[in-house]
């Protein structure tokens, strides 16, 4: 083990002269790079992650919502206590509220005091008025009725309004709760009041439907592990709600912005691994002979590892601290510029990223730098007497499987998908090969032309031809990064489009609910008369699926336990409809033609279909207002929840649940005149729930932004990975490079015929590398975006110009730069020390 | 004087593949080598005599025949082996000088006794290169030296571990003819000082005269 020693001792006091020469400077560069994207990157989708989780806690208006048609025990808030989690009391029940002679059938919250444990209550002073923040609950003998409420009651603030037996005076308006929920179900006119009253309202009668509900919030580990406690203790009858349960609308949304920020830092990362495996080549090429002496004087070829592992440990372990600090860094930079965007509060960064980064930057080292490395090890000691003595040439294998096996471990650590890792990484084999087989080609054809051209040029395609693997490695290389720039920039420009396309222009900005079937068409024509256009009018009947192929749901284990059960077991809202909306795709069977009508089938989305675990034929029967339907499911839909127009887990054909007692919903796009249309509009159709969606809509729009913002950081690290590429290209190039000019300009060739000449072949690389790239980047891009994104593909041409010129002049200018010294240099000092 | 044998070596063979087939480039040579002695190599250019030198010292294996170093046999043992024992009795002197420019002259004379785990190896390295005339010049790095004064390391590195056997290619080679006489010198004298065998290849008649036998090269075989 003493030569170990040495070996080591041997690396780290190179360190600093290798530093000096440059490899090492830019591996750390690229290691630097890498973990710094991967860090930044993470700590910020792990923020943002955690601050999406509180976001849909503020749904329930907590982080733990236990509800019960009974009252709930107080023995879970004395456990919560114990837990030192907060807790409140929130119980529903539908009552009429009286002012004078005007009644108004509304929802009645009544609440304790700390309720909501997240997101806030928002009133106003005034019916329609502009929203703030509300401190605390109405007090005892204060209530907080709706505008809708006011609207119909003819009352003000200030007045006495009576709910059940209970006279309360109004002090503000309410404007919205956190958990008033997007279902729409339990939109009618609603009133917030005290717990605190709810005796004198004398509203609680045996038989009364009142929804109770109990709400936990607090530290993330401790609400997960009452959670269980709770799931084991609670009654049957009692409902558990948690985060896992958001809507399905920003959940993807959100899934998408986090697969995009996972790529993007991941091309970052492979860029970087890229300029480490150029690096590690020319490492290992100048440490040939090293590696030749020290065998020669006896070291082993472990004890030769171990020079270079010694450095690249080192290296790692700096690149790494340097590099989460960076990242974290970054990741404050980029909170500043997103900070307004996020509403939430973010909870601080954690420590995982930092992992990751280190694991990562090992990785890279395996995966990229070692297999060369070994190949030093291989240096036969004969090559101290003949220089032309190399190593054998890396297998395939080792040269391949490692940095394949890397990229896979990094994808799916990243991105948590086994299937977009392996796509990930079939992607870049294939773009990798196709891209050597092209460039091998273009090296050709441009040796072909070298012969009808001057000085410079014949210079330059020369130099190209000549060092043909070299060139085909740099473009390949070039390309690469080039392809994943352009792709990213494909690939975020239609994100963008989509986005924009299916959010803004089609999504409507209203939702009305409980709309009295005879009322319909009137109501319909008031809101076109004053501009609004209905884009989806669906009748909802509430109802409870009982069996499934006449087995009781109760019974019923299910593919996916907790939400197959809230799924089927629940009453729901069904519909019937004649039409399938452009936002439903039929996924088997086929949708309900004209003679099925009034049949007994159903139409069952594919969410509904995978929870549950259902089958084409399945019979499934409703209970509907006390009436037994048994339907047979015909076809399954593949809900686009996003597009949020109305649509439902189960529909049935028309003709069928005519008969049953319902109301219908309604989308719009509808700009009011004034604030007084929606209150005439209330007054005229005092059952129907109005419901604003531009509050919805913002919160989504807010999402995209973040996630916008954050890809755009996500792109400077991107940006820099691929200068790194251009960096440790020049360098591999370098000695070679000074060498020759020396030469040339000793045997009489002017400085500018020899810079033009070199100039000229970074233009080569630049462009040849640009043209390829956009040509991988279309066909990558085509594919992610449909396969992967499930968005539209929009080719773009502009990146075919872009990718040949931004190639030659971002290799051009590096190129200049690193190689400028060693250009300029004066002949004889090269010649001498070469 | 019936001296006991370092270096021996019985039909040596050595192809290699080339765009024209297979060649013969040493062919059935037969030596022995006794302790203390020193033996020039000579012959034309692309006689052979590096292969010849490099498989005696275990870098390069024959293709045929077999060799004992220091009563061992080095045509049976794996790479690493045959780097054990270089380690212990092998020193070798270069045309080209072959230093760690990244280590000063001090650490390029401390490396070989480092990689076998000497304790004393700072001291014995200071005390070679004092012997050597580059006391003064411990701390500086090879470009920091001329050609003379890093072969003088090259020398020190390869005798300070008291190597049975010493190997030099042409180590005057790269050398003006002054410079090159005093690193003979000293070669020699470490050989006879540390009663250390010399293999000597070179293609300067003087030097090959001074040795105790010449042997001569011609396509591959031993002409002598
Ligand atoms: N690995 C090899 N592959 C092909 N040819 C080789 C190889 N090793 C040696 N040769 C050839 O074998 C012949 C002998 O080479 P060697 O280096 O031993 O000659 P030498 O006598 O040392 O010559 P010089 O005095 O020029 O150093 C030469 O023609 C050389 O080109
Ligand atoms: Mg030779």
């Amino acid at each position: 083990m003493s030569s170990r020693r040495a070996a080591v001792l041997l690396g780290l006091r190179s360190l600093g002269r290798e530093w000096r020469s440059g490899d090492l400077a830019v591996l750390f560069i690229a290691l630097f790079v890498a973990v710094a994207a991967l860090t930044g990157v993470g700590f910020l989708v792990d923020r943002i992650d955690r601050a999406m989780q509180l976001q849909a806690s503020e749904v329930l208006a907590a982080d733990l919502r236990l509800t019960s048609p009974d009252q709930i025990s107080t023995t879970y808030e004395t456990e919560a206590d114990r837990r030192n989690l907060l807790h409140a009391r929130a119980a529903q029940l539908i009552s009429v509220v009286l002012k004078d002679e005007a009644t108004q059938l509304t929802n009645v919250h009544v609440v304790t005091a700390g309720y909501p444990l997240r997101g806030t209550v928002r009133v106003s002073d005034r019916p329609f008025g502009a929203p703030q923040a509300a401190q605390g609950v109405p007090a005892p003998g204060e209530c907080w009725p709706d505008s809708r409420v006011l609207a119909a009651l003819g009352a003000q603030v200030g007045d006495v309004v009576n709910v059940g037996a209970a006279p309360l005076r109004v002090t503000r308006v309410l404007i919205s709760r956190p958990d008033q929920g997007s279902g729409f179900v339990d939109l009618a006119p609603s009133l917030l009041m005290n717990e605190a009253d709810l005796p004198a309202t004398q509203l609680i009668q045996p038989g009364s439907r009142v929804r109770y509900a109990a709400l936990f919030a607090g530290d993330r580990r401790a609400a997960d592990s009452f959670s269980l406690w709770l799931q084991k203790n609670k009654k049957p009858a009692e409902r558990l709600g948690d985060i896992a349960t958001i809507s399905p609308e920003v959940g993807s949304a959100t899934r998408r912005a986090g697969r995009f920020l996972a790529i993007a830092s991941l091309v970052s990362v492979l860029l970087c691994a890229v300029a480490i495996a150029m690096t590690a080549r020319r490492y290992v090429q100048r440490h040939l002979d090293l590696a030749a002496l020290l065998k020669t004087i006896g070291a082993s070829r472990a004890d030769v590892l171990w020079v270079c592992l010694t450095q690249l440990i080192c290296i790692a372990i700096t690149a790494t601290l340097f590099g989460s600090l960076a990242g974290f860094g970054a990741q404050f930079a980029l909170l500043a510029v997103v900070g307004d965007l996020i509403a939430t509060e973010l909870p601080p960064p954690g420590f995982m990223p930092v992992l990751l980064g280190f694991a990562a930057a090992l990785l890279l080292l395996v995966g990229f730098a070692l297999p060369s490395m070994l190949r030093l090890a291989r240096v036969p000691a004969m090559r101290v007497l003949r220089r032309d003595m190399g190593p054998p040439p890396l297998g395939a294998v080792l040269a391949f499987v490692p940095a394949l096996l890397a990229v896979a471990l990094l994808v799916m650590q990243v991105s948590g998908d086994m299937r977009m890792a392996l796509g990930f990484v079939a992607g870049l084999g294939a773009a990798a090969l196709s891209l050597m087989a092209v460039a091998l080609l273009l090296v050709a054809g441009v040796a072909r032309l070298r012969g009808r051209l001057g000085v410079a040029w014949r210079y330059g395609a020369a130099n190209l031809a000549r060092r043909r693997a070299e060139s085909v490695v740099q473009i390949v290389s070039l390309g690469l990064g080039l392809s994943a720039l352009l792709l990213l920039t494909i690939l975020r420009g239609n994100l963008v489009d989509d986005w924009r396309a299916r959010v803004p222009q089609n999504a409507p900005n209203y939702f009305f609910v409980n709309i009295p079937t005879q009322d319909r068409e009137d109501f319909r024509g008031m809101l076109s008369a004053d501009g609004g256009t209905l884009s989806r009018m669906l009748p909802m009947i509430r109802g409870r699926m009982t069996q499934i192929n006449g087995e009781p749901v109760a019974a019923r284990r299910f593919v996916d336990g907790r939400r197959g059960e809230g799924l089927a077991g629940r009453e729901q809202n069904l519909t019937w409809s004649a039409e399938i909306g452009p936002d439903n795709r039929i996924t088997e069977g086929h949708w309900f033609t004209a003679e099925e009508a009034g049949q007994p089938l159903v139409s069952v989305a594919t969410d509904m279909q995978e929870s549950i675990g259902l089958k084409l034929g399945d019979k499934l029967t409703f209970d509907i207002a006390g009436e037994t339907f048994e339907t047979t499911i015909s076809s399954f839909r593949e809900v686009q929840w996003d597009s949020l127009q109305p649509n439902f887990f189960l529909m049935f054909p028309p003709g069928l649940l005519e008969g049953a007692a319902g109301t219908w919903m309604a989308s719009a796009q509808y700009r009011p005149t004034d604030p007084g249309t929606i209150a005439s509009l209330v007054r005229r159709f005092p059952s129907v729930s109005i419901f604003d969606m531009d509050d919805l809509l913002g919160q989504v729009r807010s999402i995209i932004d973040k996630a916008v913002l954050a890809v755009q950081g996500v792109f400077i690290f991107t940006l820099l990975a691929g200068i790194v590429v251009l960096l440790a290209a020049v360098q591999v190039t370098r000695d070679e490079r000074r060498y020759e000019s020396a030469m040339l300009r000793t045997l009489g060739a002017q400085r500018r015929t020899v810079v033009a000449g070199v100039m000229l072949e970074f233009l080569l690389i630049g462009s040849l590398a640009g043209i390829m790239a956009s040509a991988a980047a279309s066909i990558g891009s085509y594919f992610v975006s449909t396969r992967l994104l499930e968005i539209p593909f929009r080719p773009d041409p502009l990146i075919w110009i872009g990718g040949a010129l931004g190639g030659a002049l971002l290799v051009c200018i590096a190129g200049y730069i690193a190689t400028r010294s060693a250009l300029l240099q004066p002949p004889m000092s090269t010649l001498r020390y070469g | 004087m019936e001296r006991k044998i370092v270096l021996e070596a019985k039909e040596l063979t050595r192809k290699v593949s080339s765009p024209e087939g297979e060649l013969t480039i040493v062919d059935g040579v037969s030596l022995a080598i006794g302790a203390g002695e020193s033996v020039a190599l000579v012959g034309a250019s692309g006689a052979g005599k590096s292969t010849v030198l490099a498989m005696l010292a275990g870098l390069d294996l024959p293709t045929s025949g077999r060799i004992w170093l220091d009563g061992r046999e080095l045509t049976g043992m794996d790479e690493d082996a045959r780097a054990r024992l270089r380690a212990d009795r092998v020193g070798f002197v270069f045309q080209a000088f072959h230093l760690v420019p990244s280590l000063t002259a001090l650490e390029n004379v401390m490396l070989p006794m480092e990689l076998t785990g000497r304790s004393d190896a700072r001291q014995a390295a200071h005390e070679i290169l004092q012997r050597v005339g580059l006391g003064a010049r411990e701390g500086h790095y090879p470009r920091q030296l001329s050609g003379g004064e890093q072969q003088r390391v090259a020398l020190a590195r390869a005798s300070v571990t008291r190597p049975a056997v010493l190997f030099a290619d042409e180590p005057t080679g790269n050398l003006d003819t002054a410079t090159g006489a005093s690193i003979c010198q000293l070669l020699f004298d470490l050989n006879r000082e540390f009663n250390t065998t010399l293999v000597l290849v070179t293609h300067d008649t003087t030097l090959a005269a001074r040795c105790d036998r010449i042997l001569t090269m011609a396509a591959g075989r031993l002409v002598t």
